[in-house]
């Protein structure tokens, strides 16, 4: 199975990337590549540089990037602006969704969606065709219509603004999707429906990065690698079972790897 | 702080109304005295009692000060080097559209204001003014089987001498202030309406005021009337060449509802605004008032303030009769080395009056946003209310925003309500929106348009899109 997933390109590599932010490094030297059809799952402490990975990979503006390469379909990203990634497929789900007072929600989502559908040369949809493809999306995160006529994530309970950030992947269709803490917050229904979102939303030719502290997620969502990071770096790779591990001995556990290393 | 070299890749977007119109103009000297004012009046071939309204006026303000408290800071303008009457060139009477020189009319045209027979807009009047006259007002014939009186006010006051006489200066009197004293004194012209009782103006009217010459100041003056339960939508639009130097504007607008009637007038105020660096620009010193005088009678404001080098505005509502209601819904957009200092007067005098201010500030670049508002109960203001909500939105760490809400009530068994915020684009905002791909500058307008809903919802249709369009325009290039 997996020689005959390194057949095909990766999606994304990541290669010894390291970065730092006010001149506080925060990567140092992470690699990562992720083929069609997988499922990365990566944990660690608070503070690891999980997060910060994420948005990195995503282009948000704070960081520097000091070395290392970050190649999304064999092209060098580096210098693409954060619309221009998520144009050409990268999807990062937020930990902490942003509120913006005044923007529709509505609105958000078709603005959003055709700026992913030009950069396919695909058709854009106006406020009729579109209401019917988000209707089809909905489904798929168990969401109410009247979402959509409030303003973006405003005054939405924690894990409405996590379905909301599914319902945005369900509509990208992005080649690969990075989700920040999708679980947290999140109680055990709201879990199964972000999970089953996930899962009917990626196939063979998309890949996932789940951030996460937690094993519920993962017994949704069977990952291929686990990565465990600390002050970061990924300190070990392991398949699923490695999660189950990390949380029968905790991370002190993992303290060990980095004085091996 | 966002992000710096986001904002230099963004190309900036000119003034698209800074064309300059070359047409042969009739100008006369510069200075201003009982002469300049008295040429004004006769080549207007004014009634005795305006040239005396002129001249009284021109008294009371020799004997005036500037006002200096608005928090706007400005190099002295020397009144005596300003051309108070330019008008283009044209034959003596013009009785129909194609008698106007077509220079005007193209120029029109490009500003989207097609004014001849075959392109007018359909489901507007309008009347069209350049520099100190008034070139043309559209569906005057149709307004007229409605007894709808819409024209220049230079026509009103030969035609409708009776109603100039009995309603001008009644709102805003010439000693109201400075800058409205020197309007009375020299205003040239400016759009009139008259709504008989009981009459819904068929549709809406409207003025666009055009400044082509650089050393001329414009000094219009309108004047509308909304007889007894009768109701207009009026919308004001405004744009001027790009010069290197400061042109004055000082503009007088005088409201008056009767019993039941209600007014609604709506601008876009968009005079260039001087460039980057602070250069050119108009002076724009405005009065605007209405004056509820009927009983459940209303008067409506609605602004979008993007243009001029310096703003000093405040729509106001004199809120004499019972249940009568004010309001006042204002964008106010600053960029570069903008200034504007606006907002409302809501004057409680009648009882159970009723005003609503929404006033929503947008300072980028170094530009300077304030809006500044009273709110009175008169001692007879018996079971009046007030609610105000003022916000600013900060883009960028070199604009300022200030907001300067005075209250005054002299009647206990009234309700004054304020609300205030003041809101910056966070980065965080910004890459939210653009992670999902939307473009920078369309997720900067995106909650630009988002911040103002309010009160672009209060605008006309077609003024909503072009106010929406408008801001995203002017904010090109500015976040930083």
């Amino acid at each position: 199975m997996q020689s005959k997933m390194k057949e095909s390109d990766p999606i994304l590599e990541v290669e010894n990337l390291s970065a730092s932010t006010d001149n506080l490094p925060i990567l140092k030297g992470v690699s990562l590549n992720v083929y069609p059809g997988e499922i990365h799952a990566i944990m660690g402490r608070n503070g690891c540089g999980k997060s910060t990975l994420s948005k990195i990979i995503a282009g948000h503006p704070s960081y520097n990037i000091t070395n290392g390469d970050i190649k999304f379909l064999g092209e060098d990203i580096k210098s693409l602006e954060p619309e221009e990634r998520a144009q050409s497929g990268i999807f990062l789900g937020f930990q902490y969704p942003i509120e913006i007072p005044g923007v529709s929600n509505l609105e958000f989502l078709r603005v959003s969606t055709n700026a992913r559908r030009k950069f396919l040369n695909k058709e854009e949809l106006d406020t009729f065709d579109f209401e019917e493809l988000v209707k089809e999306k909905l489904e798929i995160v168990k969401m109410d219509h009247a979402f959509l006529s409030r303003s973006v994530n405003q005054g939405f309970s924690g894990g409405e603004k996590k379905r909301n950030e599914i319902l945005q992947m369900a509509l990208l269709e992005p080649k690969i999707a990075i989700l920040d803490e999708t679980d947290s917050g999140l109680d055990i229904d709201a879990l199964r429906i972000v999970a089953s979102g996930i899962k009917k939303i990626s196939n063979a030719q998309t890949g996932i990065i789940l951030i996460t502290h937690y094993q519920r997620l993962l017994d949704e969502i069977k990952p291929n690698y686990v990565h465990v990071m600390s002050d970061g770096q990924i300190i070990k790779t392991g398949k699923s079972d490695l999660a189950l591990e990390l949380e029968e001995k905790g991370y002190e556990w993992t303290d060990n790897f980095i004085k091996e290393n | 702080m966002v992000n710096e070299n986001l904002v230099k890749d963004v190309v900036k977007e000119p003034y698209k109304y800074g064309f300059v119109t070359d047409i042969e103009t009739e100008k006369i000297e510069k200075g201003l005295n009982e002469d300049i004012i008295k040429l004004i009046s006769q080549k207007k071939e004014e009634p005795k009692f305006l040239l005396d309204f002129r001249l009284k006026a021109f008294k009371k303000w020799q004997k005036m000060k500037e006002p200096d408290w608005a928090a706007l800071g400005y190099k002295k303008i020397d009144y005596q080097d300003i051309i108070y009457y330019s008008a283009p060139k044209q034959k003596e009477k013009i009785s129909s559209l194609d008698e106007v020189d077509p220079k005007l009319l193209e120029t029109f045209d490009k500003l989207g204001i097609p004014l001849t027979e075959q392109k007018k807009l359909t489901n507007v009047a309008v009347d069209a003014v350049f520099d100190s006259v008034s070139i043309a007002t559209t569906f005057r014939e149709e307004l007229a089987e409605h007894g709808v009186i819409f024209c220049s006010i230079s026509e009103a006051v030969k035609n409708h001498a009776d109603l100039i006489e009995k309603y001008l200066g009644t709102v805003v009197p010439a000693s109201d202030n400075y800058f409205a004293a020197l309007n009375s004194a020299v205003f040239s012209d400016g759009s009139f309406v008259y709504i008989p009782k009981g009459v819904t103006c068929p549709m809406d009217l409207s003025s666009y005021f055009r400044i082509n010459s650089g050393d001329s100041g414009q000094f219009e003056r309108t004047l509308i009337i909304a007889e007894e339960s009768s109701s207009v939508s009026y919308l004001e639009g405004c744009t001027a060449p790009m010069f290197d130097t400061n042109t004055l504007h000082a503009a007088v607008v005088e409201l008056i509802t009767l019993d039941d009637a209600s007014i609604k007038y709506s601008t876009v105020q968009n005079w260039y605004a001087g460039d980057e660096k602070g250069v050119g620009g108009i002076f724009n010193f405005v009065t605007k008032r209405g004056k509820c005088l009927g009983k459940r009678s209303k008067i409506s404001w609605s602004q979008v303030e993007t243009g001029s080098a310096i703003t000093w505005k405040y729509p106001s509502c004199l809120l004499l009769g019972e249940e009568s209601v004010g309001e006042f819904y204002s964008v106010a957009l600053t960029n570069n080395l903008q200034q504007a200092d606006t907002g409302t007067k809501m004057i409680h005098i009648g009882p159970k009056t009723k005003s609503t201010i929404v006033s929503k500030g947008i300072s980028a670049g170094n530009s300077k946003n304030s809006y500044r508002g009273l709110v009175k109960m008169g001692t007879k203001a018996k079971g009046s209310r007030n609610y105000s909500q003022c916000d600013s939105m900060l883009i960028g760490d070199k604009a300022s925003a200030n907001t300067f809400p005075y209250i005054k009530s002299q009647q206990p068994n009234s309700e004054i309500e304020h609300e205030a915020s003041t809101c910056r684009i966070s980065e965080d905002q910004l890459f939210y929106l653009q992670s999902r791909g939307i473009e920078f500058e369309e997720a900067v307008s995106m909650m630009v348009s988002g911040f103002c809903k309010d009160v672009f919802n209060q605008l006309p249709m077609e003024f909503a899109a072009e106010a929406d369009k408008l801001l995203a325009l002017k904010l090109e290039g500015s976040v930083g």
